[in-house]
């Protein structure tokens, strides 16, 4: 780890400001995934504005009926809000389905969003990565690439937005709202949050520099009844091999959000089309154009699986 | 003392405090923190610097350079002890790639540079600065490549033998099984990594590490930093554990040692986790061949069991085949263990080695046998017991062996009768349901171990030995022998540990410490009994002690009236073990429920029913068990170090990446020990449990997935992506 100097910014904009204006700034939030990487240096930041003391730690109602929640709140305050758990709570299961106690009281909302991915060679600094060093290849496309993505990847890049919480955002069409450096806010919805990697796998979100999020917004409840279904290898404290997040309505319509498979939450609202149809016509449709690896086939068959059984968990 | 014949009625039959459930004595200090570890040793040495160090960043090569000038210019930076300017360091009996390696790089993460600072921040970020340059050499990671060249092991005659005529035998067989099935390389994963504080006195050096073998790793650093095993001190009171991985020095002890000498300071060194995998031993992984031939009433005519592993020294292995001679008889055998040489990171001893991977083959065939012969697998086992020899071993007596029992029993406390035989028809809603059993065997060998006991003039009573508590609760059953021997209360008891200043013990390995130690101690006690005899006047071997007092006839004396007195002994054990096949058994059971949609496995019951011996004291014993039932879940469903083989290494190597069972995957787990005791193991009539528990279970799991599903995967870790496709179809 880098030594670094910190603050604590006094307005989201301030904040915005520091980080744009500061070479080698970043936010740092609850830590826990930031300290990680700087540990092994795949991040080096010189400068640390700490977004604790913005107010931004309440869950609030909207004009409409919605909620908004400030980027500090902690996953388990998130999880545990009665009207998340009322009106949201494929959300509430999604939180607690990630990591553990420990880290959801520390982990943020902004920086949930913002993890980065879990490929092991992203992890190992002897490795090459595109992720981590532009033009430097990728050591999981022909290695170790069984938890990876099957879909949204490209050529220079194949992990995994790894997860949970905006699995199920996505499924809800949660709205992340930012401020940039210059004082202006903007929204920006989940779906077009996280990019897709193509040729330049480094740069993982919408948010242009500095730009800090303030808030995710989660538009009216959707009513229906809530999934979340984590598969993993073990039985709690791992990533998800194939998490799906549905929202399901009792016509048999709704929503459907794949975890563990792609850049992004993935979801399609022609895979959602498909819902009266059955499992195996929504993955079809959701994965028509995937590109698994050999490792890392099984995911697209379990997908269709895991949703198969929240379907028949509906209509039991 | 020599322990020279089988032992007869003694104190221990009417024992008060060995045998019963004792919490452990060192639990006040453990739960509060203040049993100090390695890395928390603040006292013990003023102005400690830290260390840190850098691993290889290339499987196999050369460091052409490195460039220090920046990190040695780094804040905080006391001195860099590098690859590219230091000699190799010597090798030893206990380890094979050097732990610090000159140009010549032999693993991944190797140690090729020790940075030491003023703080452990320094440190890392200095060794962040350095600047390593190799060319790659040609590496050979693949054991599956690697298997069909591979020679048979040539170290230990026994790992290959032919007896009756096996082919033939197997040919004619009217029922048979013939599979294949592999395990993966393991990480020892214990909590506390690798810790050392090294401190130099002129010649003499002090290391306060985390090491369950203190002799073998003094004379081990005496050759590997070619000095003086007496100018050597190894201090290692408490373990976070060490499934084996500390069995050796490792480079935390080394690079300590070399630090402190360029800083002129005392260094500490705890290895970073992501170092854990690569820097350290691990357990092979094997390939395994399993033949079996049987009658129709099941009694099983030939058996063939084969092995593949590799390891870096292209010797050692991982044994599978260890179990099969002694588990289950049959006229005709066929064993072959083979070794590849392999340049992945060392393989050593892990818990159980040989015994873990074998018995996740060797029972499952036994439950695919089974199944052919339309044959409870319980019974089949039974029927098959060696009853009273050891199969092709004519000459050797059995000590003392209960495997039957321990199927019986357990089958009965399990339900085992509830069992649907036809595997894949218990289904409720989305979870098929199942169950497995196994048998478990491993060796119960004795080793050498001395102590000193040393009473004060207050009749206390203070207990020294080298031996190590790795968790394992050592420091209680030593308490609990020497009160007993002494007839003290348990609190006027202390035990000092893992002291190299101590009398040598058997250490912590191979579940040989819990009855060395003991009987260790127990030789000390009676050397004590006679010195105290001795002073006060009567015949100390005649005596009984009890209460604080020895008692012989009519006449009583306060043992505390001899006043302050040291004794020093060993137990050594006599030729006439070599007689005998000295093992422990237990019968595995394990229930689990599969989802049949996305074939997640939750383990829901556990049970192992143990033959052991007396069990010293069964509240610790009982942990040891379930701690080996919990290792052997992860064995049978999660664990596996990822070999990338185009570089080299194990790839997850964090504790993120290698899953080890976590709370959630561990259910309702059950250990029951038969009334037992073997009097050819030591004068308490104990044995060992700490692998034993390791041994099966995972076998056991598998078998009830099996059970569960009706699906067949001989390839471990049993994770979903190997079955989902033969899960039954969804709607
Ligand atoms: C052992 C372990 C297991 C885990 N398991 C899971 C799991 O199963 N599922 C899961 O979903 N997650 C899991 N996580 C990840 C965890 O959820 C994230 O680490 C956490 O949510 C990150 O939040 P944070 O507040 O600590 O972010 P930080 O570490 O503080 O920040 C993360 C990133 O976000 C940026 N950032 C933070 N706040 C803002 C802001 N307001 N605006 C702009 N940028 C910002 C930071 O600059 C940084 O780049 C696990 C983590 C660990 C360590
Ligand atoms: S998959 Fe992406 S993160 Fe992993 S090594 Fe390749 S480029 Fe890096």
């Amino acid at each position: 780890m880098r030594s670094f100097t910190y603050e604590r910014a006094a307005s989201p904009a301030e904040a915005a400001r520091a980080v744009a204006t500061t070479q080698g700034a970043k936010f740092i939030a609850g830590g826990t995934n930031l300290i990680d990487l700087m540990k092994l240096e795949i991040e080096t930041p010189t400068h640390l504005v700490d977004v604790q003391d913005l107010g931004l730690d309440r869950v609030e109602e909207t004009e409409e009926g919605g909620l908004r929640i400030g980027t500090f709140v902690s996953n388990t305050a998130l999880s545990a809000h009665p009207r998340v758990r009322e009106d949201y709570a494929v959300l509430t299961r999604a939180i607690q389905a990630g990591a553990s106690g420990q880290l959801r009281n520390k982990a943020s909302t902004g920086g949930n969003l913002l993890q980065r991915t879990r490929c092991a060679y992203f992890y190992d600094t002897n490795m090459p990565c595109n992720k981590r060093k532009p033009g430097d290849g990728c050591a999981a496309i022909d290695g170790f690439s069984r938890q990876l993505g099957v879909i949204g990847t490209s050529d220079s890049c194949i992990a995994t937005y790894p997860g949970d919480m905006a699995v199920a955002m996505r499924a809800l069409d949660a709205v992340v709202e930012t401020v940039k450096p210059d004082g202006t806010a903007r929204a920006i919805p989940v779906a077009d949050f996280h990019r897709l990697w193509g040729d330049t796998p480094h740069i993982e979100t919408a948010l242009e520099p500095g730009e800090m999020i303030t808030h995710v917004r989660l538009p009216t409840p959707l009513g229906g009844q809530h999934f979340y279904h984590k598969v993993r290898d073990r039985r709690s404290y791992a990533y998800a091999l194939v998490s799906v997040a549905a929202v399901i309505q009792s016509d048999g319509t709704g929503r459907v959000a794949f975890g563990g498979v792609a850049p992004k939450p993935w979801r399609s609202e022609a895979a959602d089309a498909q819902l009266p149809n059955g499992a195996a016509a929504v993955v079809r449709t959701a994965f028509a154009d995937a590109r698994p690896t050999e490792q890392n086939a099984f995911k697209i068959p379990l997908a269709e699986r895991t949703l198969a059984g929240i379907l028949a968990e509906m209509r039991s | 003392m020599e322990f020279n014949a089988p032992a007869g009625e003694n104190l221990f039959d009417r024992a008060k405090i060995v045998g019963k459930s004792t919490p452990r004595i060192d639990g006040p200090l453990k739960v509060s923190g203040r049993a100090p570890y390695a890395a928390e040793r603040h006292d013990v040495a003023a102005n400690q610097a830290y260390g840190w160090i850098v691993g290889a960043g290339i499987a196999k090569g050369r460091i052409r350079a490195m460039d220090l000038d920046e990190a040695r210019r780094a804040p905080g930076v006391i001195a860099i002890v590098a690859a590219t300017e230091h000699e190799p360091v010597a090798s030893s009996d206990f380890n094979y790639a050097p732990l610090f390696g000159g140009r010549e790089v032999s693993h991944y993460h190797q140690a090729i540079a020790v940075v030491v600072a003023e703080t452990f921040e320094q440190a890392r970020a200095a060794a962040g600065l350095i600047r390593t340059s190799y060319t790659n050499g040609e590496g050979t990671f693949d054991l599956k490549k690697a298997a069909p060249g591979a020679p048979l092991a040539s170290d230990r005659p026994s790992d290959s033998a032919k007896i009756g005529d096996f082919d033939a035998a197997f040919a004619a067989a009217p029922v048979k099984v013939d599979e294949r099935y592999t395990t993966p390389d393991e990480a020892h994963a214990m909590m506390e990594p690798f810790a050392t504080i090294a401190a130099w006195d002129g010649p003499k050096l002090t290391v306060w590490t985390s090491n369950q073998m203190i002799e073998w790793s003094r004379q081990a650093l005496a050759s590997i930093l070619k000095m003086d095993a007496d100018n050597i001190r190894v201090d290692s009171p408490y373990i976070g554990g060490g499934f084996g991985g500390k069995l050796f020095v490792r480079s935390d002890a080394v690079m300590a040692a070399l630090g402190a000498k360029a800083a002129k300071r005392p260094v500490k060194i705890a290895m970073q986790r992501p170092l854990m995998f690569n820097n350290a031993t691990h357990r092979h992984a094997t390939m395994q061949r399993l033949r079996i031939g049987a009658e129709r009433d099941g009694r099983i005519v030939a058996i063939g069991h084969e092995n593949w592993s590799g390891n870096i020294t292209g010797e050692a292995g991982e044994n599978a085949t260890l179990q099969t001679p002694k588990l289950y008889s049959g006229a005709n055998r066929l064993i072959a263990n083979h070794i590849a040489q392999l340049d992945l990171p060392e393989g050593n001893a892990m818990r159980a080695p040989g015994e873990l991977p074998g018995h996740l083959a060797l029972e499952v065939a036994m439950d695919e046998l089974a199944e052919k012969l339309g044959m409870d697998p319980v019974e089949l086992r039974i029927v098959n017991d060696t009853q009273g020899m050891v199969p092709g071993e004519p000459d050797t007596k059995l000590s003392d062996r209960n495997l039957t029992r321990c199927l019986r029993e357990g089958a009965d406390m399990f339900g085992w009768s509830k069992r649907e035989a036809r595997p894949g028809r218990s289904r409720k809603g989305r979870w098929l349901t199942g169950m497995g059993v196994a048998a478990g065997y491993r060796a119960a060998p004795t080793m050498k171990s001395g102590a000193r006991v040393r009473m004060t003039d207050r009749g206390q009573l203070v207990v020294e030995t080298d031996m190590t508590d790795i968790g394992t609760g050592t420091y209680t059953i030593l308490a609990q022998t020497a009160a007993e021997t002494m007839g003290l209360p348990l609190d006027a008891v202390r035990v000092e540990l893992g002291d190299s200043s101590f009398p040598v013990s058997a250490g912590s390995g191979g579940q040989w410490g819990a009855a060395s130690s003991t009987a260790g101690v127990y030789a000390a006690c009676v050397a004590l009994r006679r010195m105290i005899g001795e002073k006060l006047g009567f015949d100390a071997d005649a005596a009984t002690f009890d209460g604080g007092r020895a008692t012989l006839g009519v006449e009583s004396w306060s043992i505390r009236d001899a006043g302050a007195l040291t004794a020093e002994d060993s137990m050594t054990f006599g030729e006439f073990k070599k007689d005998y096949d000295v093992g422990t058994y237990a019968g595995h059971f394990a229930e689990v429920k599969v989802d049949a949609y996305t074939g997640e496995t939750y383990i829901t019951r556990m049970l192992a029913v143990c033959d052991a011996g007396r069990i010293l004291n069964p509240l610790s014993a009982r942990s040891q068990v379930i701690g080996g039932m919990v290792m052997a879940a992860g064995a049978a469903l999660t664990e596996d170090l990822h070999v990338d083989k185009r570089f080299g290494f194990f790839a997850n190597h964090d504790l993120a990446g290698y899953e080890v069972p976590v709370h959630a995957d561990i259910p309702h787990q059950e250990c029951v020990f038969l009334d037992t005791l073997d009097p050819v193991s030591t004068p308490l009539k104990a044995k060992g449990v700490g692998e034993l528990g390791i041994c099966g279970p995972g076998a056991a799991v598998a078998n009830a997935i099996y059970n569960a599903t009706g699906i067949r995967v001989r390839d471990y870790p049993l994770t979903l992506d190997k079955y989902l496709d033969r899960l039954p179809a969804i709607a």
